[in-house]
């Protein structure tokens, strides 16, 4: 039975696009069919961040519009046989995902694919609202930074108005994805506490991915960083949390970075 | 992990990531403001043309890109069945 899960935040740069795609590299290394699908209509980055920039044919909106099948316009990953992409139009203007086209794709998406992720883009507006329209579940990424808490809140009432199942009357399961979590400015109290975060947003905690050059690195090559760099602090964070969207009981904890010999003699790393 | 890689892989991402970006902006500055966006063209055009000659399913036909700096692939491949 397909899942549809929106990765979701309202605010930007929190780490929405590298989540979708280390989410559904961790999937897809799990052996699931997996679709990550770009909705930022114009602003496009899932394909880069997938190392996948130079290999797009036809994208989301050619679909809507009939000029491509969804098979032409979906990208497979090199690396990983069972993870796909469908990019975002680049040059379309964004009224041109209709709520019937995205309907129609998605429900084409089910009949091929254990996940289908949709990628959000920031905002509350029609991009952010077509993305989580069809979803069955929400995985909402939130940094500890009180900006980022309070547009959370505002896409949890969303997603409890907006979605399809919220008409219904029926739940959207949703989580709390915390990512750039640093552990010694939590120590030192600087930072938002984690209990704090969820007992404001009253919703089950995903996975805490924490602060890491890893995931700069990741993004530079263009290649999720559960596929870059698995055993790094990052990885193990998404892949435990991929863990626990398909119900496993992993317990919580913050990943630590393990280093290796050569970070202990240098102390230091390039980005 | 193999030490002697890891050794390598210390010489860093950001050159990477700064080549991929120099190619992607380049051919989308290209194709923003009326720009032609040659492969675009070449794909839309040859589908056209099969399509006016021989009836198939889209399912059979298989379209990819690669673009590189040096050069670009646009590669069609039509399966045609035979009544």
């Amino acid at each position: 039975m397909a899942k549809v899960l929106v990765i979701t935040s309202g605010k930007g740069g929190v780490g929405k696009t590298t989540s979708t795609a280390a989410l559904g590299a961790a999937l897809a290394q799990a052996g699931r069919k997996v679709v990550v699908v770009d909705f930022d209509v114009g602003l496009r980055n899932l394909d880069l961040i997938l190392g996948a920039e130079r290999r797009v044919v036809f994208d989301f909106i050619n679909v809507v519009q009939g000029v491509a099948k969804l098979s032409q316009a979906l990208i497979r990953d090199k690396r990983l046989e069972t993870l796909y992409l469908l990019p975002a139009s680049q040059t379309r203007d964004k009224d041109s995902l209709t709520e019937t086209g995205v309907a129609s794709v998605i429900k084409e998406l089910r009949g091929k694919f254990d996940w289908v992720i949709c990628d959000s883009p920031a905002g509350i507006e029609r991009g952010a609202t077509l993305a989580m329209r069809f979803a069955d579940a929400a995985v909402i990424v939130t940094n500890p930074e009180v900006s980022s808490v309070r547009d959370s809140d505002r896409i949890i009432g969303l997603l409890d108005s907006k979605t399809e199942r919220a008409e219904r009357g029926e739940r959207v399961e949703k989580h709390i994805l915390l990512t750039r979590y640093d552990e010694q400015r939590a120590a030192r109290g600087e930072m938002l506490k984690i209990d704090d975060i969820l007992a404001i947003l009253s919703i089950p905690l995903l996975g805490i991915i924490p602060e890491s050059e890893e995931v700069l690195r990741a993004s530079n090559v263009g290649s999720p960083v559960t596929l870059n760099s698995p055993p790094s602090a990052p990885a193990r964070a998404y892949v435990d949390a991929a863990r626990r969207l398909e119900g496993a009981a992993v317990p919580m904890s913050i990943q630590g970075e393990r280093k290796g010999f050569f970070d202990r003699l240098f102390g230091w790393r390039a980005a | 992990m193999n030490v002697f890689f890891d050794l390598f892989r210390h010489r860093g991402s950001a050159p990477v990531a700064r080549q991929r970006l120099q190619l992607l902006l380049g051919q989308e500055r290209a194709t923003r403001g009326g720009g032609l966006d040659l492969l675009g063209v070449l794909r839309d055009d040859i589908l056209v043309t099969i399509a006016r000659h021989i009836l198939v399913d889209d399912d059979h036909v298989h379209v990819t890109i690669d673009r590189d700096a040096a050069m670009s692939r646009l590669e069609i491949e039509v399966e045609i069945q035979h009544q």
